[in-house]
């Protein structure tokens, strides 16, 4: 099992060192080191939340709630910074935030057992028209924040900003707690084969609300990020943004059935839509074409992955439904 | 026996559903009463009238919508398929034909990406949910590539009477179309063996199987279903709005899925009514219209919508301790 998605994870890789180099044929200037750093930071948020989102689906729940987590969480931090509360505590404040809105997602799932998409698709909305009933619709601008609220994200060590390295810190540290920690492998278990793991002693519904709670302190951590960094906060903030999460991990190979997937493939699924978005204006095809060409990458992914991970007994019933 | 539910046994499971159209009719009626005392206007039946254009063409797709969860299964490209088919619509207006071609070009679209999508996932096994979200953003997006940021305007004259005309005195096209439509589905789902096959599917797709049902051909067929009724709702939209954009309808897809659950379909598949959508329908109008008549911000509706959705499923859970599904 291993072995294969050691395999996937390689051609994906491969597939984006490819267009990369594809686009470098025609425009040297895209694989000027300080361009690929560029592309990477730009795809940094998208890095992290997709960590949350594939500890979910490993579960299998899936988070529609995250790009709400996110813009609430940064609205949160922008106003505690117009109150002139210290950057550290701020920081605090926009995580704890997140993974309290992930323990309400958590709660409802495991407490009272309605499905996480139908908990996920209201708390969505209700935790998007908070953002708008905190500031009946305003935006609160560059001009209203400090400089030192705005520089944390973009302050740049060893050539990389800050926000490329703690996407890099956040992509280490899952990918050591997922593969070599007991509540790591709690996930896998509790989406592979969630009867199994009752046997085993895990407690499925305390395991999936822990993933959300991950989900929305890093989906909180973002929202800091992404407003301290685009110097603006407002109601539709990374509105949308949840499938874009979602897509990144049909990409990176992690099953939607649960249980199966690694951080590493997630991380190069983001990867993958970044490359494409920022390679699109260099190669001048119009921006209008991006979704189109997401949602054929993700068609792409998706019948990839089920054409290798067709069990036998599996293909055989499915033979027999054509008839 | 529930007369509402013929094709479900005696049972606990029949009682419970039943009930839950019980809650959601008391919930009309206290949402229909309340609305009655916070404005002054709202009890006109012209006005009533337009509150049900907030709901008909959703509830088109949420029959189709009910029929594709109750199997199991989901669509979340139905929003972007009304961008496709209304963008179709307006590149044959542009190209000169009447009214009858648009319409068809419009319904041909919604069954073409219903096909596309009943394709991916009964031919070739995918997961719904997946194969959903990635032609949600395929459809939108040829949406966004043939239009960009233009529009198309200037549909003929009598295209109007799709969103705008009215059968009989405050009956709109559109309140007629759903009637027939909530009839239509209502005798498909609870009268018809194919609406017997989609129940067994959803309860059990391996012993549908297994009895004979052709799962793969009643999936497709559930995806199609859907793919048209988008189209429809494309027709109704397009002709209410008179103009095309590719960002038309947008999270539209989320609405319906909310109005077929909280209609008291098991997303899980497997239960359901379409007697329960049709009121969920009812519900999210008046809502939506009692709120609009109180100015209060289409945000804060949400917000309303997100707490309904949650509340009326966790109530009975909570009350009842542990309900069916999960």
């Amino acid at each position: 099992m291993m072995r294969v998605f050691k395999q996937r994870e390689t051609l994906l890789a491969l597939a984006i060192v490819l267009m990369t180099l594809g686009i470098a044929g025609r425009f040297p200037g895209f694989v000027a080191p300080n361009n690929l750093a560029n592309v990477f930071n730009d795809t940094a948020p998208l890095m992290i939340l997709v960590i949350g989102q594939m500890i979910v689906i490993l579960t299998k729940c899936i988070d529609l709630s995250m790009a709400a987590t996110l813009a609430l969480c940064g609205m949160v931090a922008a106003l505690l910074n117009g109150a002139g509360v210290p950057l550290a505590l701020i920081l605090a404040a926009a995580v704890a935030l997140g993974a309290a809105l992930g323990a309400i997602n958590g709660l409802l799932v495991w407490k009272v057992g309605i499905p996480s998409i139908v908990v996920t698709l209201g708390t969505m909305t209700i935790y998007r028209g908070t953002v708008f009933l905190l500031t009946n619709g305003k935006w609160i601008n560059a001009h209203e924040m400090t400089p030192a609220f705005k520089a944390l994200p973009r302050g740049v060590i060893l050539g990389l900003p800050v926000m490329s390295w703690i996407a890099l810190a956040l992509i280490g540290a899952f990918a050591v707690v997922l593969t070599r920690t007991p509540l790591g492998r709690a996930f896998y278990a509790v989406g592979g084969n969630p009867h199994a793991a009752v046997y085993a002693g895990l407690d499925v519904g305390r395991t999936q609300a822990a993933a959300f709670v991950i989900s929305g302190a890093l989906a909180g951590l973002v929202g800091y990020l992404w407003v301290a960094r685009y110097a603006v906060a407002y109601v539709d903030i990374a509105g949308g943004f949840e499938l874009d999460v979602v897509a990144a991990c049909v990409i990176g190979g992690i099953s939607i059935a649960g249980g199966a997937g690694t951080v590493v493939g997630a991380v190069l699924g983001a990867l993958f839509l970044g490359v494409i978005k920022n390679a699109l204006p260099v190669i001048g095809i119009s921006p209008f074409w991006q979704m189109a060409i997401s949602g054929s990458a993700i068609l792409l992914a998706v019948a990839f992955n089920a054409g290798r991970g067709r069990a036998a007994g599996r293909l055989i019933l499915r033979e027999e439904q054509r008839t | 026996m529930s007369r509402e539910i013929p094709d479900r046994l005696q049972s606990r499971m029949a009682r419970v559903w039943r009930s839950w159209e019980a809650l959601l009719l008391a919930v009309f009626i206290v949402v229909f009463i309340a609305n009655s005392f916070a404005s002054p206007y709202f009890l006109n039946a012209w006005n009533l009238s337009d509150a049900t254009f907030n709901f008909t063409e959703k509830a088109l797709i949420a029959f189709a919508m009910a029929m594709l969860i109750v199997a199991g299964e989901i669509d979340l490209s139905v929003a972007s398929i009304i961008a496709l088919a209304s963008t179709a619509m307006g590149l044959v207006m542009m190209a000169g034909f009447g009214t009858p071609v648009i319409v068809a070009a419009g319904l041909a679209t919604g069954l073409v990406c219903g096909a596309v999508n009943g394709a991916l996932v009964a031919g070739l096994g995918l997961p719904s949910i997946v194969v959903t979200i990635g032609t949600m953003s395929l459809f939108r997006g040829i949406s966004f590539i043939v239009l960009g940021d233009k529009a198309f305007n200037g549909y003929p004259a009598d295209f109007a009477y799709f969103g705008q005309g009215y059968v009989f005195w405050v009956i709109s096209f559109e309140l007629a179309l759903f009637a027939v439509c909530a009839l239509g589905y209502t005798l498909l789902l609870h009268r018809t063996s194919f609406g017997r096959t989609v129940f067994a599917i959803g309860n059990n797709p391996t012993a549908a199987l297994f009895s004979g049902i052709r799962v793969a051909r009643v999936r497709f067929i559930l995806f199609l279903l859907t793919g048209v009724m988008s189209g429809l709702a494309a027709v109704c939209l397009t002709s209410r709005l008179g103009s095309t954009r590719p960002s038309i309808a947008t999270g539209w897809e989320l609405d319906v899925v909310t109005m077929v659950v909280l209609g008291g379909v098991n997303i899980l598949g497997g239960a359901g009514s379409i007697l329960g959508v049709v009121l969920a329908a009812f519900i999210m109008g008046l809502v939506t219209f009692g709120f609009g008549l109180l100015n209060v911000p289409g945000i804060v509706m949400s917000i309303f919508m997100g707490l309904l959705l949650i509340g009326v499923i966790a109530l009975p859970r909570l009350v009842r301790g542990r309900a069916k599904g999960r």
